[in-house]
């Protein structure tokens, strides 16, 4: 067997342990194609099983907060403006204005123009900058544009960034094309966190998404993240506990740990804690922490708040009652 | 001086063999008038234990041929009782002391039986099994399979009788250890000859002859039988015995039918009986 | 388990049901008081008496027969198929209403989580009626005529109490014949509240008789001369004596018994998924289960990855509470069981095999034992060979589909297996090859009413379920 191409990025992480994986398109296609398959049915009858966990009083006060704290408060609009970015990103800072208690979000997540002005509002809150970049959201681009695109969102003050991945190359098999594809984008990110978007909607299947999630983390990226919000099915809790399998599975073979970040259609505090639930019994605890957990989400906040609430007050609330940012 | 006849011994049949007893032991059978037929063997305990033993080891290679298989064999039965047919007449007519007319009969009705069940076994699968909607993405079927080795005390209708008793038996893909007709043994041995040239492999029939009361209880209450089938029993007391023997390890048991017409055309339930129904679950998804 | 997410307890209410202090039999309709001698029954998760249940003597068995055979001859074997179904219909949409209640009593009176009870016994319980409520006005297309036995006199367990009172009487009844019907003496309550539920449902009376007691009132029943079919789900024991009181009578028999179900994981299995359907297989319902994969049979090459990933998620399996909506493993159903269970496990550990269970604090009272596997098990060991009935696995490998298949055929059972492979081909050629009644094939302890279940070899005979399940209480069209 021949090595058909070599790359300069290929031992970014996991310091060389999957230098023999990565070294050919054949080695890298044994190893995804080697990893466990998926059966569909049980997966998805898994996840429902976890879904029926019922969550009362303290915990779940305490997961209400923590999901508040996961947010990457997200805007990706085409009508986008600079004043909507700047409400957000204020929102982001304190959901809650009535309550000083309530948390911050994790992130406000923009295109690469808007990083500027919601670094601006965000100043030193704590609430990072994510940026999606690399042509969000088809990725469809050449490569030096990507990573331009990937520079300038960091240039402008973005703590995290969003790529996503070439879904074309990942389902014609060219996996070490995508690997290369991660590993630039992650140097080009230097000291800002790299989340690596599937589209789990275009990989269609529970095995592609497993591949994809190792091929991610192998390259070097800090989260994995289902979707763009842009394709459905977005985020669904089966494809979630894949990928939280598959951190999991990381950690166990490298010691490395990788975060999960869900994006698209997570609308209710129901819902939220369904996927915490999940963390907490697939990945473990340790993955119960804005670092290692995010949700990509807009109109989940305000649900959260009107939840929280409810456990404060007593008594349920309107949605009147949060701004609509 | 008129020639001397070489008269055939009646043995066992075995395993595809035919040996003598193990006991050493023959007894006299006669004809519908009384007169000496023949000596036919007796069989004893360890003759019904080596006949298991045969049953078992030939169930695998029997139950995994194809259905295809296994009706062009139990057709090829029928192919050499036809060619075999004035013998079988002679021996009706001899033992059951029947009519030329009756005993042609009975020979026609067991060639057709045998060209009837062939058919079957193919046929049987789609008959019984079915594809199963349950309320889930999942693939759901049942298939009906041979019970294993079964045991039968055939009923007197030394042909006919017999051949209604094991054809549905072994074209479902069991192997059968079959106590002949006490009064009637010698067309079974005959009949063994018949299956041993019709590429019947050895040991998925087997024949004893003898004391129906001294042999059964042994095969009843054996553990590697799987079913037994007690349609010759006569005696209500014996039948009795040998289902409460029968529940050691819960084989299928089918309950006396001695009186059975058997020119009538049977039903499926002389398959099904000795058949478990197995469902195989898988789930459907990409 | 997180010490900053720990579930709070989340119990259902148990006001929704309405426990009576006293019992009575439940024959031609009404509730009447029993002969023999009372027993009560308990709450397995806290040792708490429910109620006192009657014992029903030779003479209330002999009631309970003359009421069925009552309501058989002059009402229910004369009634169109498509009245009959519209009784079942009733009884299926009242077990829809009241499904809440009888979870909750399900579980309180059997130990079972209330997950369990919920999602899967009650609404499968509905589905039975419903499924079989439909074959009766088209029973000349079954395959098996349309002639009923009469009075079937059936013995059911405890583990799925009414699960198995649905199994045994919707079929009875779409098939036109009447039921005297025992639950187990550990678990009557779910059943008396279906007298109720068939009172409500206008049900003519004497069509279903429930009569409570232990083994002589199944006895009884077994043997009554007017008993024209008997049906039980057990132990293969009880099985075996049941076989021996019919014999040299006309009546037909089903049994359905236990198992030592091998589930059979190759290393090319969907290794997340069979994890689940491990833990599944042995610790869904306590392991009270007769199909349950009490034999794990792992491929060496996997075997170590299997068993780490086996630990760590029985790691996560919560105990307690049956009520408790987020409770996994519920208490053992009695006190006795429990002795059963013990006793067989310490036989485990002197034949050598080394114990493993998840690290949990059991209540103090009611009955409890924690999930446990065995490593080092051969095919020697009780603890492979014998039916636990409780929530212990024995862990075997091989190396071979070969002797995969030896080991998983080389028991006196033949109830179900499990096949774990992502080869098309081997799964078929597994099950063709494994002798069992139901092979469930990448998934395991799957029921449903269209699905025929029953055993091979000493697993018993007959089948419950789908069409197939229509035989037992047919005539049959040429027998």
């Amino acid at each position: 067997m021949t090595p058909t191409s070599s790359s300069t990025a290929s031992t970014a992480s996991s310091a060389g342990v999957f230098d023999d994986v990565v070294r050919s398109e054949s080695s890298l296609r044994r190893f995804l194609h080697g990893l466990p398959g998926v059966d569909q049915v049980g997966c998805e009858a898994r996840a429902a099983g976890l879904a029926t966990r019922s969550i009362k009083t303290t915990s779940k006060a305490f997961a209400i907060d923590l999901a508040i704290r996961m947010v990457d408060l997200t805007t990706l609009e085409g009508q986008d403006t600079h004043g909507k970015v700047r409400a957000l990103a204020s929102k982001a800072m304190r959901p809650d204005p009535a309550d000083p208690s309530c948390p911050a979000t994790a992130a406000v997540c923009v295109y690469p123009d808007m990083v500027a002005t919601a670094k601006q509002t965000l100043g030193d809150s704590g609430v990072n900058v994510a940026a999606v970049a690399t042509a969000f959201p088809s990725g469809r681009a050449a490569m030096d544009i990507k990573l331009a695109d990937t520079r300038d969102a960091v240039e402008a003050g973005a703590d995290e960034i969003d790529m996503v991945i070439d879904r074309g190359a990942f389902l014609s098999g060219r996996y070490l094309d995508v690997y290369e594809e991660i590993a630039q984008v992650k140097e080009a990110c230097g000291d800002a966190h790299l989340k690596v978007i599937f589209e789990t909607g275009e990989l269609q299947t529970y095995d592609n998404v497993r591949r994809a999630s190792w091929l991610a983390m192998m390259a070097g990226g800090h989260f994995i993240k289902t979707s763009t919000g842009k394709v459905q099915p977005a985020a669904t809790l089966p494809v979630t506990l894949i990928m939280l399998e598959a951190v999991r599975d990381f950690r166990e073979q490298t010691g490395q740990m990788v975060g999960v970040k869900p994006a698209g259609g997570i609308k209710t505090t129901k819902d939220a804690i369904k996927y915490l639930v999940m963390v907490n019994e697939i990945a473990g605890p340790d993955w119960l922490d804005p670092d290692w957990f995010r949700f990509g989400a807009s109109t989940l906040l305000n649900d959260l708040l009107m939840q929280r609430t409810k456990m404060t007050t007593g008594r349920y609330s309107g949605p009147d009652y949060f701004t609509l940012d | 001086m008129s020639r001397i006849d070489v008269r055939k011994t009646y043995k066992l049949y075995i395993g595809g063999q035919f040996p003598r007893s193990e006991s050493g032991r023959s007894y006299v059978v006669n004809d519908a008038k009384g007169r000496l037929l023949a000596n036919a063997a007796q069989a004893s305990r360890k003759d019904a234990r080596d006949a298991v033993v045969a049953a078992r080891a030939a169930f695998g290679g029997w139950s995994t041929k194809t259905a295809y298989n296994r009706a062009q064999i139990v057709y090829r039965i029928a192919e050499v009782l036809e060619g075999r047919r004035e013998q079988f007449e002679a021996e009706l007519r001899a033992a059951e002391g029947v009519s030329a007319a009756k005993a042609k009969t009975y020979v026609d009705a067991a060639i057709d039986r045998l060209v009837w069940y062939a058919g079957w076994a193919d046929k049987i699968t789609q008959v019984v099994g079915n594809a199963n909607p349950v309320a889930g993405p999942f693939f759901n079927l049942s298939t009906p399979e041979p019970s294993g080795v079964i045991a039968v005390v055939a009923p007197r209708g030394a042909l006919l009788g017999l051949v209604s008793v094991v054809a549905p038996l072994i074209v479902t893909g069991n192997t059968v250890v079959v106590i002949a007709s006490q009064d009637n043994p010698l067309t079974a041995i005959t009949l063994g000859e018949v299956m041993a040239t019709s590429d019947l492999p050895g040991g998925v029939v087997n024949v004893l002859t003898g004391s129906q009361s001294e042999i059964a209880p042994w095969l009843a209450s054996h553990m590697d039988v799987n079913g037994i089938d007690l349609t010759g029993v006569e005696d209500a007391a014996l039948a009795s015995e040998l289902e409460v023997a029968a529940a050691d390890n819960l084989k299928r048991v089918r309950r006396p039918a001695p009186d059975t017409d058997w020119l009538l055309e049977p039903g499926l339930d002389r398959m099904t009986r000795f058949m478990e129904t197995k469902t195989v679950w898988h789930p459907i998804g990409v | 388990m997180s010490n900053i997410f720990e579930y709070a307890p989340a119990p259902e209410s148990r006001a929704v049901v309405d426990i009576k202090p006293s019992y009575g039999l439940f024959i031609n309709g009404e509730f009447v008081d029993g002969h023999g001698k009372a027993f009560k029954t308990v709450n397995p998760a806290t040792e708490e008496v429910l109620a006192e249940v009657a014992e029903a003597d030779d003479a209330d068995v002999d009631e309970a027969v003359k009421a069925a055979r009552r309501a058989y001859t002059r009402v229910w074997s004369r009634m169109s198929g498509a009245e009959r179904a519209k009784y079942l219909y009733r009884i299926a949409r009242i077990i829809q209403e009241r499904g809440r209640e009888l979870a909750v009593l399900e579980s309180i009176d059997n130990g079972k989580p209330i997950k369990e009870s919920r999602d899967v016994d009650i609404p499968v319980v509905a589905a039975h009626f419903f499924y079989y409520a439909g074959w009766a006005d088209k029973l000349e297309h079954s395959g098996y005529g349309s002639t009923p036995l009469g009075v079937a006199g059936q013995v059911i367990p405890w583990n799925f109490p009414l699960l198995m009172l649905a199994w045994k009487i919707a079929p009875a009844l779409a098939c036109g014949n009447t039921v005297v019907l025992k639950p187990a003496e550990t678990t009557p309550l779910t059943a008396l509240l279906f007298a109720e539920i068939c009172q409500q449902a206008d049900l003519p009376p004497g069509v279903v008789n429930i009569v409570t007691g232990a083994g002589d009132t199944g006895r009884a029943i077994v043997s009554h001369p007017d008993v024209d079919k008997v049906a039980f789900t057990g132990s293969t024991e009880v099985g075996k004596a049941i076989a021996r009181a019919v014999a040299g009578t006309d009546k037909k028999v089903t049994l359905e018994l236990g198992g030592k179900a091998a589930n059979i994981v190759f290393d090319d299995a969907p290794l997340d998924q069979a994890i689940e359907g491990i833990v599944n297989g042995i610790f869904f319902n306590q392991g009270h289960v007769c199909c349950a994969g009490s034999r794990l049979l792992v491929q060496e090459s996997v075997a170590d990855e299997v068993l780490e990933r086996l630990k760590r998620r029985m790691s996560t399996l919560r105990m307690g509470d049956p009520l408790d909506k987020n409770t996994d493993v519920g208490a053992i159903n009695s006190g006795e069981q429990l002795k059963r269970i013990r006793e067989l496990s310490e036989v485990g550990d002197a034949e050598g095999a080394e114990r493993w269970e998840v690290a949990c604090d059991l209540p103090t009272k009611g009955f409890w034992f924690p999930p446990t596997l065995f490593t080092g098990v051969s095919q020697a060991h009780r603890i492979a060979r014998e039916e636990i009935f409780g929530p212990v696995l024995s862990v075997l490998t091989f190396r071979t589909p070969s002797e995969a298949i030896e080991k998983a055929n080389n028991t006196p059972f033949g109830l179900s297996a499990g096949v774990w492979t992502d080869k098309g081909s081997r799964i078929l050629s597994m099950a063709n090859r494994l002798r069992a009644g139901v092979v469930w094939a990448n998934t395991f302890n799957k029921f449903d009413p269209t699905s025929p279940f029953g055993g091979y070899k000493e697993s018993g005979y007959g089948r419950e379920g789908g069409r197939h399940g229509l035989e037992a209480y047919l005539k049959g069209e040429d027998s």
